[in-house]
């Protein structure tokens, strides 16, 4: 236990060391996260929009080739 | 070169490759942490804040990996009127941004135990800093406008600008330095790098690599729906005269 | 080259007729300038360190003042629109604004500069160099200045991005220029330093009109 204890004091320079990890996890999953919530986001209003628009499905696609 | 600006292509691609790089994120950065924190040793000169070198030097290599994907897009954008790269950096300028954050608070993270103090104006923090301003400028002016192609263009030349003045930004931070060396701080030197240090720093920075590919793919899969979205909401403003009033404030 | 010359003579005419810009320049560089002291107090010691920094940043923002202003109005009149259908290139017309803008705030900097200098106790040794840094120095920021009006032509708060966009790549300049003048009040050769200015400016004499006019011709489309 006591040598578990050690490791994670890190030399006694626990809070820059574990700090700088966590900030870096939740900057990085932070990221990933938004970013995949704004896709979905998009997704469903997308879907929503050609769903009510079922005519001009074809038409959008062409314009955007 | 014009087969991947096609957008359907493109997602097609995306959704390919994309499951592959997030694996490869999970599996880099997992054995690039117990490399790091568990199987590395201290270093003799710096203890155990050398640990932090491995989210720290990745990070910096990141924020400037994502500014040449940037400068590279723009550059793309602008000669070939290439729609996807327009995307692509608009995409990876948050990302850039986000490891540029990073690295800076690591590095005062780092420097608080090795300098005594949150922030030396050490040549490399320095020229990171105003990195960052960089990118904080292109996110700025890509939003500035009501017309988001507008924005994108207007950056693209922000971007290449930018990126033709980041070696004399560097130049010009690293000779102002060695001028202002303050003599009671010790520089952070890159500890000499034992094999045992250098295989986390590699699999973090891997690991970081695959992750930008893989957020960048899914924002710029964001982006094309988002423009997607805008022409459908546009035609149907055109194609009812009476929604124009209303079609002007949506849009 | 007359089309250069008409350019920039119309840019003057209409600089002299509104009048203000230069003045109003010059003014907030005293003003600013002057508030150092009282900020970091009067010893001697102090300022005369601090000067050629204290100058040199102050000169930056209030370069940067009427910026916004440089393709505005033109933009805004549709003036800008007809240069561009002339068969002027758009970058010789970039070129005769930055010349008129140097010349209506650029110069007058450079001659407040020696006097504020007096002001903040420079050494006597400093004041050729100031002078030739900030001759060297201030057309590279009316042109890197340049890419950044173009670009936030229509843009929302154009006058508060524009300083985001130019601020950052206007340190080298800073660095140099004031390493510049530091050297020469120390008695060291400040010859690199000058010519490391002079190299930046004459990259932006090319490289910043074309950006710039690269940028208007998307502000156009």
């Amino acid at each position: 236990m006591s040598s578990l204890a050690t490791y994670f004091s890190m030399g006694g320079y626990a809070s820059y060391v574990w700090t700088s990890y966590a900030l870096t996890a939740v900057v990085m999953v932070g990221l990933a996260v938004s970013t995949w919530r704004g896709m979905k986001a998009r997704e469903s209003e997308l879907k929503v929009l050609q769903d009510l628009t079922p005519g001009r499905r074809g038409r959008s696609k062409d314009t955007q080739g | 070169m014009h087969r991947f600006a096609n957008p359907a292509r493109f997602l097609r691609l995306a959704a390919a490759i994309q499951p592959w790089t997030a694996a490869a994120t999970v599996l880099l950065i997992g054995a690039g942490l117990y490399f790091g924190l568990i199987a590395s040793p201290a270093d003799y000169q710096q203890g155990q804040t050398v640990r932090i070198m491995y989210v720290h030097v990745p990070s910096a290599w990141l924020g400037m990996a994502c500014y040449s994907t940037m400068a590279i897009a723009s550059a793309m954008a602008l000669i070939w009127k290439h729609p996807l790269a327009d995307l692509i950096g608009k995409s990876a300028a948050p990302i850039g941004a986000a490891f540029t954050f990073l690295c800076l608070v690591t590095g005062s993270l780092w420097g608080k135990p090795m300098w005594g103090t949150w922030w030396a104006w050490d040549a490399r923090l320095t020229s990171m800093l105003i990195l960052f301003f960089l990118y904080l400028g292109y996110m700025a002016l890509a939003n500035a406008f009501d017309d988001p192609t507008r924005g994108a263009k207007a950056s693209a030349v922000l971007a290449l600008a930018g990126f033709v003045n980041v070696p004399v930004i560097k130049f010009s931070v690293d000779w102002w330095n060695t001028l202002h060396q303050p003599a009671s701080v010790t520089k952070i030197g890159m500890p000499s790098i034992d094999p045992s240090m250098l295989l986390p720093l590699l699999l973090m920075g891997v690991g970081f690599t695959t992750f930008f590919v893989t957020v960048l793919l899914v924002r710029v899969r964001s982006e094309i729906m988002a423009s997607k979205i805008r022409a459908i909401r546009l035609m149907q403003i055109h194609s009812t005269p009476g929604a124009v009033a209303s079609g002007e404030v949506v849009g | 080259m007359t089309r250069l010359s008409e350019i920039i003579r119309r840019d003057l005419r209409l600089a002299l007729r509104q009048g203000s810009d230069s003045i109003m320049v010059v003014t907030f560089f005293v003003l600013t300038v002057v508030l150092f002291p009282f900020g970091l107090g009067p010893e001697t010691n102090l300022l005369e360190r601090t000067s050629a920094g204290i100058l040199w940043v102050t000169a930056l923002l209030a370069s940067m003042l009427s910026l916004d202003r440089l393709f505005l109005a033109d933009y805004e009149d549709g003036s800008l629109e007809l240069l561009a259908l002339t068969p002027t290139a758009l970058e010789l017309l970039v070129i005769g604004k930055v010349v008129a803008h140097w010349l209506t705030t650029g110069l007058p900097l450079i001659v407040a500069a020696p006097v504020l200098a007096v002001l903040l106790q420079m050494n006597g040794d400093g004041f050729a160099t100031l002078v030739l840094t900030m001759l060297l120095g201030t057309p590279t920021l009316s042109l890197i200045g340049a890419i950044g009006a173009a670009l936030v032509l229509g843009a929302r708060r154009g006058g508060v991005l524009l300083s985001l966009l130019v601020l950052p790549l206007y340190v080298p300049v800073l660095i140099f220029g004031v390493g510049a003048i530091d050297a020469a009040v120390q008695d060291l050769p400040s010859k690199a330093q000058l010519l490391v200015l002079g190299g930046m400016l004459l990259a932006a004499l090319p490289l910043a009109p074309w950006a710039a006019a690269a940028a208007l011709r998307q502000a156009l489309e």
